[in-house]
């Protein structure tokens, strides 16, 4: 079941590198130990049910929390003594997009521009509201915005500073189609660049055409190749009915 | 380097002020606490005006301190109510200024709630502040800063805790006893005229308390901000 | 099971048990001296009698947080958990130890020496430390997780011993300053053999019970590693 990682030596570091990861909350383990090994240009999705631990998979990834076992590298930067350095490659959409209520839309950007050590320039901060479809909002708080609106304004902040890992916590739900192909453009962009997606998701059709690798998750444990085709499999016959209802791609 | 520390640390500074700023519920709310406080102390000492003015120092340190305790865990509030401290920790730079920046906001808070409460308290106990404007001033200055201090770093822990109501005054007051002797000592001594010059020694108490527990909390907060 | 290895359960070491009983019997010892060798009565006299009692909870908690602050400070360096059980080891017993000198001074002093309570600045020192200790005990019970608990422990457990001197040197010009009855300052020869005593006893029992409590820690993180063992069982899989 379980296989050697191999060691070959390569030029360039891998997008992500895990080695048996396992992360626990007082006497609950949510991680049971997690390898895993992401090259540059793949956009792999994550499957697993509510609560199998994507989530927490993710804040790892992001420095936010540490491994209680294991390690990890981001472009070869460890997630502990580096942290620093995979911080700086690593972005996310996460589900609860962090933004501030009582600022507005472009106060947010700003914000974000400033922790970045950048001038918060009003000209960077339309053009990504422009992009992301918001330039009407600038100047509107965010306690007003719905959720589709929420999620666009951190795919924006994304936009601020775009990372070489992309991490995507269920960027589907709750969006609309246009929101759904701005996700998807990102991705796709950073997957093109020489970085890498990680979309965690119960909706692999939406992804379509976008997702290299499937990998789900089961109460903290990666589940095995096997049942990988398995998915692979199911996941065409998704995208097949899809297609079908909505009349082709 | 230090330059970029220094606009983040306004980042944070500004986005917090801001935010409090807009929604006004707290301030309105913990400065009338404040004006409700005065006013039960008033009828618990008095009504005999020595009694008050002999506790009038005691009075209203205790005041700042039960009303101003109420803001801090707010600071946080507002970052973990949308998951905005995971991406705070994301930024890149010193998370230090994370402290720093959320300081100065606080700092801005309590020194405004002082100044309405100040006035408020000379009327109802017939207190000279004016007369001592200047070594009053910087008293409240002093004690302002270490209660502030102390108060922004423990609330970072108690915060993200369940009983956190409960758990920073039991952090925060224990540590703040030195403080308030000193404070009410020098306040006291400085709307008598400080006849004796005690006023000095314990303003430079509050001195050495604001140092080393500036510097001790901006050290130690990165141990304590991360998840 | 898959585990390569399962941790061997800490031994108790050898010293404990003589020890420990080495220092009950010299506590009792101690308090017998001080309570009757020492009986002249004098004017106020008695009341000085409260030594026996604030030196030694103050030389215990001065002590013990002198534990949690090293302890502290090599946690945050190394982030080995052992440092952690020490701190929590010490800070635990050093809070019992305080808190029980403190209330049987208070206990005991009422009827001998007329007062509840002395605002002596030792005392008062003592006192305070003894919240601050309560504080840092209620912070690590809220805290669930380990590593969390581990490092915010640290923190407060160096920002509190740091307060020691400013809280002291406080309490004394307060003390000062209201000219409130002092503490006497010479100590009769008679007092002072009682009272080095007492504090000794007083340290060999909280030497005795940090080690027992340190060692009981260990134990529980031993068998908890099992448990880790157990839950990882499979192995991980490399995908």
């Amino acid at each position: 079941m379980s296989e050697g990682s191999s060691t070959v030596p390569t030029a360039d570091p891998a997008a992500l590198e895990l080695d048996g990861i396992a992360r626990r909350f007082g006497s609950r383990w949510v991680l049971r130990g997690i390898s895993l090994r992401l090259e540059p240009g793949t956009v792999l999705a994550l499957t697993g049910r509510n609560g199998s631990g994507k989530t927490t998979l993710l804040r790892l990834i992001t420095t936010a929390i540490r491994p209680t076992r294991g390690t990890g590298r981001v472009f070869g930067q460890d997630l502990v003594r580096d942290a620093a350095a995979a911080r700086a490659a690593v972005g996310i959409l996460a589900h609860h997009a962090g933004l501030y209520e009582d600022l507005t839309a472009g106060e947010n950007l700003a914000f974000a521009l400033r922790m970045y050590g950048r001038r918060a320039d009003p000209e960077v901060i339309d053009a990504v509201l422009d992009e992301v479809g918001l330039d009407g909002e600038r100047d509107h708080r965010v306690r007003g915005f719905s959720a589709g609106m929420r999620r666009r304004l951190a795919l924006a902040r994304l936009l601020l500073r775009p990372p070489r890992l992309l991490l995507l916590d269920e960027p589907y739900a709750s969006f609309d189609v246009d929101g759904i192909q701005l996700v998807n453009r990102f991705a796709a962009r950073t997957a093109g660049e020489g970085g890498a997606v990680i979309i965690a998701t119960h909706e692999l059709a939406r992804g379509r055409g976008l997702i290299d690798r499937v990998v789900r998750i089961e109460e903290g444990r990666l589940v095995d190749r096997d049942a990988q085709q398995e998915l692979a499999a199911e996941q065409r016959l998704a995208w097949s009915r899809l297609q079908a209802v909505e009349g082709g791609s | 380097m230090l330059a970029t520390e220094a606009r983040r640390v306004a980042a944070i500074a500004w986005k917090d002020a801001t935010a409090e700023r807009r929604s006004k519920a707290n301030f309105n709310a913990v400065v009338f606490l404040a004006a409700l406080i005065l006013l039960l102390f008033g009828f618990a000492l008095g009504p005999e005006v020595e009694a008050l003015q002999q506790a009038a120092g005691g009075v209203i340190w205790l005041t700042v301190l039960f009303a101003g305790v109420l803001s801090f865990n707010r600071s946080y509030e507002q970052e973990l109510e949308n998951g905005a401290l995971d991406m705070l920790l994301l930024y890149p730079g010193d998370r230090r200024s994370i402290f720093i920046g959320k300081l100065i906001a606080n700092l801005a808070f309590v020194l405004l709630v002082e100044m309405i409460l100040l006035p408020t308290a000379a009327l109802l106990y017939d207190l000279p502040i004016a007369r001592f404007v200047v070594p009053l001033g910087a008293v409240i200055a002093l004690g302002t800063i270490g209660f502030v201090t102390l108060g922004t770093f423990y609330a970072a822990m108690a915060s993200r805790l369940r009983a956190r109501e409960v758990l920073l005054p039991l952090l925060l007051f224990p540590m703040l006893i030195p403080l308030l002797v000193a404070a009410v000592e020098a306040t006291g001594a400085v709307l008598a005229g400080d006849a004796m010059g005690d006023a000095g020694a314990w303003m430079r108490l509050l001195v050495v308390f604001d140092v080393v527990f500036l510097v001790a909390a901006f050290l130690a907060f990165e141990y304590v901000i991360e998840g | 099971m898959s585990s390569t290895e399962t941790a061997a359960l800490p031994v108790r070491p050898r010293w404990h048990r003589p020890f420990g009983t080495v220092a009950l019997l010299f506590f009792i010892a101690a308090q017998a001296f001080g309570y009757f060798a020492t009986a002249p009565e004098r004017d106020m006299g008695n009341l000085q009698k409260i030594m026996y009692v604030h030196v030694p909870a103050a030389w215990i908690a001065f002590i013990a947080f002198t534990v949690v602050f090293g302890a502290s400070v090599l946690y945050l360096w190394k982030r080995h958990e052992k440092y952690d059980h020490a701190a929590a080891s010490a800070a635990e017993v050093g809070t019992v130890l305080t808190g029980l000198t403190l209330a049987l001074g208070s206990i005991w002093g009422r009827p001998t020496w007329g007062v509840w309570w002395t605002w002596d600045p030792r005392l008062t020192t003592t006192a305070i430390l003894f919240l601050i200790y309560l504080s840092y005990l209620s912070l690590r019970a809220f805290t669930e997780d380990e590593e969390r608990r581990a490092r915010w422990s640290a923190a407060v457990g160096i920002l509190g011993f740091l307060n020691v001197p400013i809280v002291y040197m406080s309490v004394r010009w307060w003390r000062t300053i209201h000219q409130v009855q002092s503490t006497p300052g010479t100590v009769d020869s008679d007092y002072a053999l009682a009272l080095r005593l007492n504090a000794f006893a007083f340290l060999f029992l909280f030497i005795y019970f940090v080690a027992s409590r340190y060692h009981l820690a260990r134990l529980e993180r031993t068998l908890e590693a099992r448990r880790e063992e157990a839950a990882l069982a499979g192995g991980p899989i490399h995908v």
